[in-house]
C-alpha cells in the first residue's frame, strides 16, 4: 500500500512524537507513506474569508503534486487535514475560486479537487482495516481505560469532513478497541479544546481543558489520546495551571498507543508516573 | 416585513457577506448556535445576538465587542445550525475587516518568546498570526 504524505510544521519539530510513531507503525504495518517534496505550511487554519485565495494555495500545491503521483494523500496533524481536506473541497465546488487559482499558479495540469485526502485513522479503518491491523497487534492493551479525544478539526464542519458522525463519533474508540484497551465514553468527547485561543487567553482555555478533563476522570479514563498537536499541548501544558502542576490524566498521541500496541515502543515514562 | 441583505442598512453588512459568503438574514434567532458554543461564557455579545446586531445594522457594537476575539473557528455552531448559517465565517469577516482596514493587531512577532517558551506548537503560533494579525 503506497500513499503521499503532508506532514506539515508542526510533526517537524513539537509533535516530532506524533511524527515518529505515526510513520514506525506504518512501516510495521506495511505501509508506504512517501512524503511529498516540495510540501509547505498549510497556514494552520483554513481561511474563512471566501474572497482572497493566496491562504490556500500552499494546500493547493501539495493536493496537485499528489495528483500527479494518482496517490491518496495522507494527512497526520489534524490542523492540516482540516485544511487539506476543505481547500480540495473549495476546489471541487467553486469553480471561480478554482479557475482562480489555477490562473495564480500556472500548473503544468488544471487541479480541479481531484485527490482524495484521508487522515491516517481513516487510513488504519478504511485502507488497511481495522480487522486486520487487530492481527497485527502484538502487546495488546488490555484493561488500560484510554479516553478519545476528537476536538474540532477533523469532525466539523461535517459537511465537508466527512470524517465520522460529527455529534457520535466511533472511529477513535472503534481503533482502541482494535488495540486491545477499553474505551472510556464521556461527553465532553468532540468538545472544543480552545484551540489558539491560549496564544492570548490562557485563563479561558484552562478553563476548557479542565472540564474536558475532569468529565474523562469522573468517566473513569487512566489517560487521554488525540491527534491534533494543539489539542496535546492544551491538555496536556493547561491541564497542570488548574491543579497546581500536577498532571492528573496523562495525554498521548494515539499513535503512541498504536506503537506500543504493535510491541515496537514502549510509552514515554514520565507521563506515566503518577 | 420581509429582511434581505439588500434592505440592511449600510454598506458594511454588504461587506461582512462579501467577505464571508454568509448572509446574516439566514438567522431567524433560534439561539441554538449560543448553547453550542464551548465559550459563551467569556462573550459580551452572545452568537446568536451578534446576527441580531447584524441583522438591524449595528455593525459598529459587533466591531467593538469582545465576542469576536473570543470565538475559537471550532465550528460547533455552525454544524447544528438549523439554517446553516456559518456563523464562524461571520466572525472571521468581522476580524477581517479589523484587521485589513482598521490596523489591529493583536499577536506581535513581540509576543513570540512568550509562547515560544512554554512549549506552544508552531500550529498554535501560526494560527494566531493568521486569526490576530493582518
Ligand atoms: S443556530 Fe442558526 S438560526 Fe439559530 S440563532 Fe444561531 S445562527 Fe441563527
Ligand atoms: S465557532 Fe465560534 S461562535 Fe461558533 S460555537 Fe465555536 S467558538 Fe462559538
Amino acid at each position: 500500500m503506497r500513499f503521499s504524505y503532508y506532514p506539515g510544521c508542526t510533526l517537524k519539530t513539537t509533535a516530532a512524537v506524533l511524527e515518529n510513531s505515526a510513520l514506525k507503525a506504518a512501516r510495521a504495518l506495511g505501509i508506504e507513506l512517501l512524503e511529498q517534496e516540495e510540501w509547505q505550511c498549510c497556514g494552520a487554519v483554513f481561511p474563512l474569508t471566501v474572497d482572497e485565495i493566496a491562504p490556500f494555495l500552499s494546500s493547493v500545491r501539495s493536493l496537485a503534486a499528489a495528483k500527479d503521483t494518482g496517490e491518496k494523500l495522507v494527512t497526520l496533524c489534524a490542523a492540516c487535514h482540516h485544511v487539506l481536506k476543505r481547500a480540495n473541497h473549495v476546489m471541487k465546488t467553486d469553480k471561480d475560486v478554482c479557475n482562480k487559482a489555477n490562473n495564480y499558479l500556472q500548473l503544468p495540469d488544471q487541479y480541479r479537487g481531484g485527490t482524495e485526502v484521508i487522515h491516517y485513522l481513516e487510513l488504519l479503518r478504511d485502507e488497511l482495516g481495522f480487522s486486520a491491523l487487530a492481527q497485527k497487534v502484538k502487546k495488546p492493551l488490555t484493561g488500560q481505560k484510554i479516553a478519545a479525544f476528537y476536538g474540532c478539526l477533523l469532525l466539523r464542519p461535517p459537511a465537508v469532513m466527512q470524517f465520522d458522525n460529527a455529534e457520535n463519533p466511533s472511529i477513535m474508540e472503534d481503533f482502541l478497541r482494535t488495540l486491545g484497551a477499553t474505551a472510556v465514553d464521556y461527553p465532553y468527547r468532540t468538545e472544543c479544546c480552545g484551540v489558539y485561543l491560549s496564544v492570548q487567553n490562557e485563563e479561558i482555555v484552562a478553563g476548557m481543558v479542565e472540564k474536558i478533563i475532569n468529565s474523562a476522570l469522573r468517566h473513569g479514563a487512566e489517560a487521554i489520546v488525540d491527534a491534533c498537536p494543539l489539542c496535546h499541548y492544551n491538555l496536556l501544558e493547561l491541564q497542570q495551571k488548574t491543579t497546581h502542576g500536577k498532571l492528573t490524566l496523562p495525554v498521548y498521541y494515539f499513535t503512541e498507543l498504536l506503537e506500543e500496541a504493535l510491541g515496537l515502543e514502549d510509552r514515554a515514562e514520565e507521563k506515566m508516573a503518577i | 416585513m420581509k429582511i434581505t441583505t439588500q434592505s440592511l442598512c449600510g454598506t458594511m453588512v454588504k461587506e461582512i457577506a462579501a467577505i464571508s459568503g454568509e448572509n446574516v438574514a439566514k438567522c431567524y434567532q433560534c439561539g441554538k448556535c449560543t448553547a453550542a458554543c464551548p465559550v459563551n461564557m467569556a462573550m459580551d455579545i452572545l452568537p446568536h445576538q451578534v446576527l441580531r446586531f447584524l441583522q438591524l445594522g449595528l455593525v459598529e457594537a459587533v466591531l467593538n465587542c469582545n465576542t469576536i476575539w473570543i470565538c475559537a473557528s471550532c465550528f460547533t455552531c455552525a454544524g447544528r445550525c438549523p439554517r446553516g448559517v456559518d456563523l464562524p465565517g461571520v466572525m472571521e469577516a468581522l476580524r477581517a475587516i479589523l484587521l485589513r482596514k482598521r490596523g489591529f493587531s493583536r499577536f506581535k512577532a513581540g509576543d513570540m518568546p512568550r509562547v515560544l517558551n512554554k512549549g506552544m506548537p508552531e500550529q498554535g503560533i501560526v494560527s494566531g498570526f493568521r486569526k490576530y494579525t493582518k
